[in-house]
């Protein structure tokens, strides 16, 4: 990877860290969690109303957006993890698998999003 | 001697360097948290997907999520999430330094409205996802 990108890489995962931040743990906890297990009141995850849901265009905005900047957070992250773990010499093959699979999930999100 | 420039002596290093000091340990459990993170997000698009593929597709998907295998993994995902959550708001001060006047406002200060639009910004989200 050229320098001059870095700071793109960079501006991504400082976005992506700030919506895993906000946001990721209840999403977590509302469709891992609360629903399997019956802890908040009525079938909320029922077909009709997460269809509905979705039916609203800030509500697809709203998943790209939570999808696709943590998952630049997790490449920018993965990336240096690798090289410290010692693979060091195959860094640039690195950059290109991680950076390479946040846009394919970010391009994936767009597709299923809006098709 | 051969013509070039010297190598520098890299000291080799075990990938096992980190398992050696509690902090090396904690910074490396906060960079695999974005791995659960994404992995939590991959499967919320695939459930995204299924949903577009109809109720009977959607229905298999939610009856994979009821699987005790699916409530350990979301469980333990729960808990590096928020891991990467405090660790990111409390890195906040050091991204962010605030002056008024000549004083420093204090870390704390600078932190504190991150975790209160925090549970502003869940209890919103949880209202519209089980209510709205």
């Amino acid at each position: 990877m050229a320098k001059s990108n870095e700071p793109i890489w960079w501006s991504l995962f400082s976005a992506g860290g700030v919506v895993a931040a906000l946001l990721v743990p209840v999403h977590i906890f509302l469709t891992g969690i609360a629903w399997p297990l019956g802890i908040l009141p009525g079938d909320f995850l029922e077909f009709s109303r997460i269809h509905m849901l979705f039916a609203h265009p800030l509500v697809r905005l709203y998943c790209f957006i939570l999808i696709s900047l943590p998952l630049f957070h997790w490449a920018h992250r993965f990336r240096f993890t690798l090289v410290d773990l010692g693979l060091k010499r195959i860094h640039t093959l690195i950059a290109v698998l991680c950076y390479g699979s946040a846009i394919a999930g970010t391009i994936a999100a767009g597709v299923i999003l809006w098709s | 001697m051969g013509s070039g420039t010297m190598k520098p002596y890299v000291r080799p290093m075990p990938a096992t360097w980190w398992l050696q000091r509690g902090p090396y340990v904690f910074f490396m459990l906060r960079e695999l948290t974005s791995v659960f993170v994404a992995a939590y997000l991959v499967l919320f698009l695939v459930m995204i997907d299924r949903l577009h593929q109809g109720p009977a597709a959607y229905q298999s998907f939610l009856e994979m999520l009821k699987s005790p295998l699916a409530i350990v993994f979301h469980v333990v995902a729960l808990a590096f999430a928020l891991f990467h959550t405090f660790t990111w708001f409390n890195l906040t001060p050091k991204a962010l330094v605030i002056r008024t006047g000549e004083k420093r406002v204090p870390p704390a200060a600078i932190i504190a409205p991150n975790y209160l639009a925090w549970i502003v910004i869940s209890v919103i989200i949880g209202w519209i996802v089980v209510k709205g």
